[in-house]
């Protein structure tokens, strides 16, 4: 039920960021997620891709210094309120969020939002136990 | 075990006499004889017979790196050209090499100096030493040759390089001595284990490794893989070579100076003044039995500092600390002397390996601020900004609790510090001083 997301540690420089998109490109690897996390002199560069095997391998081979997390991904629903329903579970249990952003979806009438829990297995299985509906890798990475 | 009883137990008085009558005569001989030595004394206004007690050495001049490149190749020896049967010369990666001669009767000194030296690491007459330092004009590896030969061991002059086939004449001569740079050392294990030789399995139960600065983690790490125990030896080509000074096995808790061969004094680098018996500074030696290169108190820009408690080894010469720097890499930053190698034991601390760092100063309104750049390494990385800030934090925090300093640390991405030649640029000073 977990997702891959990759993590690069990025210095705050002009062009930076083209440089890895230009290796991704490369290589023809698609980027389904992602968000930057900065401060004044560097940030961090989360992604879902469609390959993290292959991304993870290209990237170390670059020079660039690669994490991999495990998060989760939830569909909320397109309406107000969609993710107050989800982080109301959350609130309830106690489960604490480290990070949170929105997956890019197409002609749905559901989002996807990517969370990092500092207890994973716990927080799917309270999210599931309300009906919430965890997306698994796999069907993910493709979307 | 020590090798020579006599010497290397002396009572101090009896040693200090030893070491008056040692240095009259050495500064007598470079008087006489090198006219550099005449004149740079001259300049001082001090002759050799002003020096009547071992504190009046203080009225010498220091000899410095630069000194012998000015008298290169040849200018400082202190003996007729045919007296001298063989030339060291160091590699000269800054500037021209330095050059050094022996007489007969220097490298019969000096094989007794390492035949005490391979001894105080734990060699004995019988042993098989591998002997993996450099032969050639680098001292390291006929300097330990000839001091296994004096102590009646066996000698394998395997050299450097070629690192399969030492892994290969470990397994088939057993040699139960390895001598090596600490670094090459490494090189060794990790080759041994490539080729599925597993060191512990072999016949080593000691290590004698120097000639490059190294710290304590990297002793655990050696000890470890290589299954032996491990001493520093320490030597520069400008005083003799190898064997200027080394660790007993049985403490491992700094290295005897041979102090009735090279006496050994601390002063600060800044005024050049001699320093109390214990404080750190940088560490200057004067021989006082060579011959055919006499040093009279030279820099070796090499800080540490000297512990005069006696050892349980039950030599009763003086102690030098592991060397902690060198004076050209020295920092002063308001007011606080501050060595990159200072800062390389906090890192180490954090990320149990070497990580490559750079210190930059530069001034904001006539005060120092140093920034520590740390690059990031796989090890070291987590996807959270906070994490990877408490980082920073948290080496900030170490810096200014071991140093006293406040430093500004930042994360860099890796190999983005510049490296010459496979190096690491330590530091840059924005200061216009």
């Amino acid at each position: 039920m977990k997702v891959e997301q990759i993590s690069i540690f990025m210095e705050n420089k002009a062009g930076r960021l083209a440089e890895v998109t230009a290796i991704l490109k490369e290589h023809g690897v698609n980027i389904r997620a992602l968000s930057l996390a900065d401060t004044a002199d560097f940030g961090v560069l989360r992604m879902i891709v469609d390959d993290t095997q292959k991304t993870d391998l290209i990237l170390k081979k670059a020079g660039f210094t690669v994490g991999k997390t495990e998060v989760v991904a939830v569909e909320v629903m397109d309406t107000p309120g969609g993710l107050h329903d989800i982080l109301e579970v959350l609130r309830e249990k106690n489960i604490n969020v480290e990070y949170m952003y929105a997956f890019v979806q197409q002609n749905s009438d559901r989002a996807v939002m990517i969370f990092r829990f500092d207890d994973v297995d716990t927080a799917i299985t309270h999210l599931s136990a309300r009906g919430m509906t965890v997306v698994p890798g796999k069907r993910l990475y493709s979307m | 075990m020590i090798y020579d009883m006599e010497f290397e137990t002396l009572p101090r008085e009896a040693l200090e006499a030893i070491q008056l009558k040692r240095l009259q005569a050495t500064l007598q001989r470079a008087y006489a004889t090198v006219p550099f030595y005449r004149d740079r004394f001259r300049e001082f206004g001090v002759t050799p017979s002003d020096i009547r007690c071992l504190d009046d050495m203080e009225k010498l001049p220091f000899l410095i790196k630069q000194d012998l490149r000015d008298n290169y190749p040849f200018g400082l020896f202190a003996v007729p050209k045919e007296n001298v049967v063989r030339i060291h010369a160091s590699s000269g990666t800054t500037g021209k090499p330095t050059v050094v001669g022996y007489t007969a009767r220097d490298i019969d000194t000096w094989a007794s100096l390492m035949a005490r030296a391979l001894t105080a690491g734990g060699a004995k007459r019988g042993d098989i030493i591998h002997n993996a330092y450099g032969y050639g004009l680098f001292t390291g590896g006929l300097g330990v040759h000839y001091g296994a030969e004096k102590l009646g061991a066996t000698v394998i002059p395997v050299s450097g390089g070629n690192t399969k086939r030492q892994i290969t004449i470990m397994k088939d001569f057993g040699p139960s001595i390895l001598t090596a740079t600490p670094s090459y050392t490494l090189h060794l294990a990790e080759v041994a284990r490539e080729m599925g030789v597993d060191f512990r399995e072999l016949h080593f139960r000691h290590g004698i490794f120097g000639a490059e600065p190294w710290s304590e983690a990297m002793r655990r790490q050696i000890e470890g893989d290589l299954g032996l125990s491990a001493v520093d030896i320490y030597g520069l080509s400008e005083v003799m070579g190898p064997g200027v000074a080394v660790e007993c096995h049985e403490a491992k808790a700094g290295l005897h100076i041979f102090e009735d061969h090279f006496i050994p004094e601390i002063i600060d680098p800044e005024t050049g003044k001699r320093l109390p018996l214990g404080e750190v500074g940088e560490l200057v030696f004067t021989s006082i039995t060579k011959e055919a290169f006499p040093v009279i108190r030279y820099r070796t820009r090499d800080i540490t500092r000297l512990v005069a408690e006696p050892c349980i080894c039950g030599r009763t010469m003086v102690r030098m600390e592991k060397v902690s720097g060198r004076t050209d890499d020295m920092l002063i930053i308001r007011g606080v002397n501050v060595f990159p190698s200072q800062i390389e034991s906090v890192l180490m601390m954090i990320s149990e390996v070497e990580p490559h760092y750079q210190l930059e100063v530069h001034r904001e309104d006539s005060l120092d601020i140093l920034t520590v750049k740390v690059e990031i390494s796989q090890k070291l990385f987590t996807d959270e900004v906070r994490g990877l800030q408490n980082l920073e934090r948290m080496i900030a925090k170490n810096i200014k609790e071991y140093l006293g300093i406040s430093a500004k640390v930042r994360l860099v991405e890796p190999k983005s510090i510049a490296r010459s030649e496979g190096k690491a640029v330590r530091v840059i000073d924005h200061r216009r001083l």
